[in-house]
């Protein structure tokens, strides 16, 4: 017979946690969900009278307004070239600061990490300046490889590459601390069969390592998805969401429609809209891996 | 072969540490040069000649002091809560007995699949109507409790020998007496780790400040930076001085307590 702990300490130990989720965390998300289906704007701010419920109206008008799909476009471009390059990066680092070649690892592996724990405001308006087309480093160091100079940051067709370039730089080190983890777990005797073999180092790395991390590269790949829909400081700091929108994510036009117009009803819709985007996109990925392991 | 391949891991390696390093570098030299200095091609890496006068208009005439002062007491407070909350509740999914524990933190967990910007219009209203919006609280209470933090802390708190709780329950001890005296000095690394975590994330937060902060005396760090940087776009070096001040007090912190930080995201990673 296992003892029970004495319900007064359950609730003394749980509650104030759990009130705390639940009051800034589960009550908002239901709270959110019953405004997307009224007409909460800033008269309603001003005098609850004026609140109407409109059932589906905030999510139709979504579906046809050029901006809402303007910004899915943005978001889908960024987390769809950004994550797998984020990802790729994470791993190629990994894999090469896991080298038996490298001396003073530690040294390396923090300096890899220093972008992840600085500041994402701070880090955007210093890449602003790197941005530049006239005094930017960038341009400068492209110039000795005969290339540019680009208007990262002016032009609509650089400006989404130029915020997933810095995002990649800034996130990298963060998944490449848990693959450098996933590769230490990878049995050392895999690669001495393989060698042994004859197999070349690529192939090693595609039919050893590949397979072996599969279970990390898809918890990174989520974790990475996940975050990246959620897009806001960087084009916020950078580009304001231009040039000609260019660089408007589905969270930016969400904050502005919420609390720069205070279209609330409107703003909560499109917060669900995400919501179910994450959500599919997190099972598309692991029906993928369920796929790929047969 | 093995030489050659030797140097161009190496070569790598060093490679992308300098690709990695070289925005710090030219943001930290930046904001010692002379106003203007910064926006002359070629770009410069080192300043000819330190100016601080940047850090010194920041200060006297920016209201920074302001600003750093608040991204201190906030990161501090919600740190110092949310190690209290969470840690309770950690401890409590960890070892106590009781019906439906396990439902509940499996709700909990999968529950972190929603993004956070859905709840953020309905806690602005929240927070307005306790008349909360611009003082300190309106950052630190919503972030008193996660449930990444809960999760955290029960990972850690499993690993503590039942015979230990048992041991002081016979000695007559309270549940809160043995959270206090037991549970929280044998917890330390792990609340190291998740302060850590709450200081750092507190601090380098933009969406939420920026939402709750209007009045300008209360802006964190971030969102002051944020602002200089739309009304000052031509002052690059005394940005990127803004930008030093924004970035060093959570390198120091991460610096000093590196080990726990990785220790956090390794744990983070593995699934049940």
């Amino acid at each position: 017979m296992i003892n029970k702990t004495k319900l007064s300490a359950v609730a003394l130990f749980l509650g104030p946690s759990l009130l705390i989720i639940a009051l800034f965390f589960f009550m908002p998300v239901i709270a959110a969900f019953a405004m997307s289906f009224t007409d909460f704007d800033i008269y309603a701010l001003g005098n609850l009278d004026y609140l109407r419920f409109v059932a589906f109206k905030n999510y139709s008008t979504l579906l046809s307004d050029p901006l809402f799909w303007t910004a899915i476009k943005n978001t889908f471009y960024f987390v769809m070239v950004g994550g797998p390059l984020s990802v790729a990066a994470s791993l190629a680092a990994a894999v090469l600061l896991n080298s038996k070649f490298i001396r003073f690892k530690g040294v390396f592996r923090l300096i890899y990490f220093l972008p992840v724990v600085t500041t994402h405001v701070a880090v955007a308006i210093v890449w602003r300046y790197i941005y530049h087309p006239r005094f930017g480093l960038l341009n400068y160091l492209l110039g000795f490889i005969g290339l540019g100079p680009v208007d990262w940051l002016g032009d609509p067709n650089w400006s989404m590459p130029a915020i997933i370039l810095l995002v990649v730089w800034k996130n990298f080190g963060y998944n490449m601390v848990i693959f450098i983890a996933g590769l230490q777990n990878i049995p050392e005797e895999l690669y001495e069969a393989a060698s042994i073999e004859g197999a070349s180092a690529w192939q090693q790395f595609k039919h050893i390592t590949i397979p072996q991390l599969a279970p990390t590269t898809l918890f990174i790949s989520v974790i990475t998805m996940i975050g990246y829909f959620q897009l806001f400081a960087e084009p916020y700091v950078m580009t304001q969401g231009g040039p000609l929108n260019s660089t408007l994510s589905i969270v930016l036009y969400m904050y502005q429609e919420g609390f720069r117009w205070w279209n609330i009803g409107y703003s909560t819709a499109l917060a669900f809209m995400l919501t179910i985007i994450i959500l599919i996109g997190t099972s598309i990925q692991f029906k993928l891996q369920k796929e790929r392991n047969g | 072969m093995a030489k050659v391949k030797k140097y161009l891991v190496l070569a790598l390696v060093i490679f992308v540490a300098v690709i990695t390093f070289l925005p710090f570098l030219w943001m930290v030299s930046a904001s010692f040069m002379p106003t203007g200095a910064s926006n002359t091609y070629p770009p410069k890496l080192f300043p000819e000649k330190f100016d601080f006068s940047h850090y010194q208009v920041l200060f006297s005439r920016l209201n920074l002091t302001r600003y750093l002062l608040n991204s201190i007491i906030i990161s501090l407070g919600a740190t110092f809560f949310s190690l209290f909350l969470n840690s309770m509740g950690g401890y409590a999914f960890a070892k106590f007995r009781f019906s439906k524990k396990e439902s509940l933190f499996k709700f909990l967990l999968s529950s972190m699949i929603i993004p956070g910007q859905v709840t953020m219009l309905p806690v602005f209203l929240l927070l307005k109507n306790m008349g909360l919006i611009n003082t300190y609280w309106a950052i630190i209470v919503p972030g008193m409790a996660s449930i990444f933090g809960i999760f955290l802390i029960r990972q850690y708190a499993f690993s503590i020998p039942d015979s230990m709780i048992e041991a002081a329950k016979m000695d007559g001890a309270t549940e809160l007496q043995i959270y206090l005296k037991v549970i929280l000095p044998l917890c330390k690394p792990i609340l190291v780790t998740l302060g850590l975590f709450t200081f750092m994330g507190t601090w380098n937060d933009f969406l939420w400040p920026l939402i709750v902060m209007t009045d300008s005396n209360m802006y964190t760090l971030p969102v002051a930076l944020a602002n200089l940087s739309s009304e000052h776009v031509q002052d690059t070096e005394m940005l990127m001085a803004g930008s030093v001040i924004t970035i060093v007090p959570v390198l120091i912190v991460f610096l000093a307590l590196q080990k726990y930080y990785i220790k956090g995201i390794m744990m983070g990673s593995v699934k049940e």
